[in-house]
């Protein structure tokens, strides 16, 4: 069956939270929340259906490749030339573990940013036909995929819940 | 300056329309003023420029540079500009963590001058080391005979810290920004739109975008929380490791991190401060933000004093010959203009913001702040110079004379900073818009039924 779009605009956060809960109550699951800033409300109720972001996993691989890597660079080359510097055992792990703590964050914070990149699916190269430049501002949108022949009960519930502005 | 807004006037009068509109305002054609200031700044810049050009010409005895006196001002401009570079992360990354709700005026600026901080920071090793044709040497990679760089070194350690602050610091910085400028591409038009569509990598604000961002935000900040304090102590090893009476301490890694943020904040309120009167962002940048920055500033310069009363404590106290003439030296001989200059600048000055009214009283925190810009330079002056001035034996004493080539480069180096710092002001948003709208009441049709928005 073909699937439609249709965008709801709001102006207010508790108008939007009531529409999502409207919507997945009618059993309309396959929603997209436009909002200018993070908002926690909106944020704990889309995110009850859904796993953890799995952003955290990226950092820790990261990291750990970052923490590996400085001890291994490190004990490895001196290993090369077994030469006593500062009357220091060749491997000495103290001084070693200052840049195996600069390579783990420094790793650790570009694989967060990777995942921010992969898994939010940027860059995105064209605007999404639902997007609205308001949304940047001070609207709110929720975006309904659904059926064509079930158009005017998601336009019916995102009106009741109080949109500005319903369209597809 | 005496008619400020309440301290919560942002609560009752911006909205969120109003903050893109303040925001977006800022960026565009500037006046002449702007232009001229421009031109003043790139002429000093080149004057730098000029100066660094000669100096590679002639070597690098053209910076005054005797024995004992080998790292002078250079690394002494070095360390004053990495120091600078931390208030930015502190606020952006632990006060994040902290939820400090205040930072959000701030941080983007203070974001800005410390990747700007740290990029003027990491021309000095290419300055200082004379050829810096050789500058990849500092990379860790063997050379022909497979001899790699000793990772004992603390000069090694340096590398490693300053290059990932640098590349965490800009990561973070290019993160937070990628929302604002979102909002610059929907209100933008022509050519414009087109640039800000793609620095924006397409950001629409939809709930999969800031589930990832917002996870990933704050484990940067996580990240980089611990990178702040530890890449000012790596600083510190590359004295406190050395054996120069004055410099092998253990003292040295917390005092540098405190002194650091100490004068990072105090570049902050030079920075910010006019450009709250220039873009009137009083409903934003309010009297309580002044306090809450005022306050850092005086507890750091209260536990920097702790740290001066201790150096000259234990230099008494341990007994060594060599220490106790070290600080005698410092505080009697040819330098100590530049010791007791240094207390009145950091002990003394910013005890005048244990007034509250002063702690919003913007001409006396804008002079507190110069203050305590030049009395941390002269700090890390006191310690590299005459700490070099007067080691072990008489015979490798020496006094070090700045030459106008090496002046003119640290001048040069403050242009570099601003310009950097003023071409941001005017093409990206200087006020993060998406974290000021954070902490402004949220839209609700049903206020009651929600409680409020703390």
């Amino acid at each position: 069956m073909a699937t439609a779009s249709v965008l709801g605009v709001f102006a207010h956060v508790d108008t939007t939270l009531q529409a999502i809960r409207d919507l997945r109550a009618k059993g309309f699951s396959d929603l997209t929340v436009y909002t200018p800033i993070p908002v926690e409300e909106i944020e704990h109720e889309v995110e009850k259906v859904r796993p953890l972001s799995a952003v955290r996993l990226f950092t820790l691989v990261g990291a750990l490749t970052g923490t590996a890597t400085g001890f291994f660079i490190t004990i490895w080359t001196s290993l090369k030339w077994e030469l006593v510097t500062g009357g220091k055992a060749p491997v000495s792990i103290p001084p070693f573990v200052i840049i195996a703590f600069e390579l783990t964050i420094l790793l650790g914070g570009l694989a967060s940013a990777l995942a921010i990149l992969i898994l939010g699916r940027l860059p995105r190269l064209k605007p999404s036909p639902t997007y609205d430049p308001r949304f940047s501002v001070d609207r709110f949108g929720v975006a309904v995929a659904c059926p064509d022949d079930r158009i005017d009960a998601v336009q019916a519930v995102l009106s009741t819940a109080g949109a500005e502005e319903v369209r597809r | 300056m005496s008619t400020l807004p309440a301290p919560n006037a942002a609560a009752t009068q911006a909205t969120w329309a109003d903050v893109n509109r303040d925001v977006i305002r800022t960026i565009g054609m500037p006046g002449e003023k702007y232009f001229a200031w421009m031109c003043l700044v790139a002429l000093t810049l080149a004057c730098g420029v000029a100066a660094w050009t000669w100096q590679i010409w002639v070597g690098i005895g053209a910076a005054g540079k005797r024995t004992p006196q080998m790292w002078a001002m250079y690394i002494t401009t070095f360390v004053f500009w990495i120091g600078i570079g931390h208030a930015g992360t502190l606020i952006s990354a632990v006060l994040y963590l902290f939820r400090a709700r205040w930072r959000t005026s701030i941080y983007r600026g203070a974001e800005a001058m410390t990747v700007f901080a740290v990029m003027t920071a990491g021309l000095f090793p290419l300055i200082h080391a004379g050829r810096m044709w050789f500058a990849y040497w500092l990379m860790p990679y063997p050379n022909q005979r497979y001899l790699w760089p000793n990772f004992k070194s603390p000069l090694v350690w340096d590398v490693f810290a300053i290059s990932t602050y640098l590349t965490i610091s800009v990561v973070f910085f290019i993160v937070g920004l990628v929302p604002d400028i979102a909002a610059l591409r929907d209100n933008a038009t022509g050519i414009k739109r087109k640039i800000y569509a793609v620095l924006s990598l397409g950001w629409e604000g939809s709930d999969h975008q800031w589930r990832h961002y917002r996870r990933g935000y704050g484990l940067l900040a996580a990240l980089a929380t611990p990178l702040v304090l530890s890449v000012h102590s790596v600083v510190s090893f590359d004295f406190a490791m050395a054996l120069v009476p004055g410099w092998h301490s253990t003292l040295f890694a917390p005092f540098f991190v405190d002194g650091a943020i100490f004068s990072g904040f105090a570049m902050v309120l030079v920075l910010i401060l006019p450009m709250r009167y220039l873009f009137n962002w009083y409903p934003y940048i309010t009297d309580r933000h002044l306090d809450a920055m005022a306050k850092l500033t005086l507890v750091t310069s209260l536990i920097l004093t702790y740290f001066y009363t201790c150096e000259v404590f234990t230099a008494w106290y341990s007994g060594d010959h060599f220490e106790r003439a070290s600080v005698f030296a410092k505080a009697s001989k040819q330098y100590a203009w530049a010791y007791w200059g240094m207390y009145f600048c950091n002990c003394l000055v910013p005890l005048v913001l244990l007034i509250r009214k002063a702690r919003t009283n913007v001409v006396t925190l804008y002079v507190v702040s110069i203050f305590v810009l030049i009395g941390m330079w002269l700090e890390r002056f006191n310690i590299i110079v005459p700490g070099l001035a007067h080691d072990f034996y008489p015979y490798t004493w020496g006094t070090y004379y700045p030459t106008v080539t090496d002046s003119a480069i640290i001048v040069g180096s403050f242009a570099w900073f601003f310009i950097l710092f003023l071409g941001f002001i005017r093409v990206m948003p200087s006020l993060s818009i998406v974290e000021v709208k954070e902490v402004l009441p949220h839209p609700l049709k049903h206020a009651a039924s929600h409680g409020g928005h703390p």
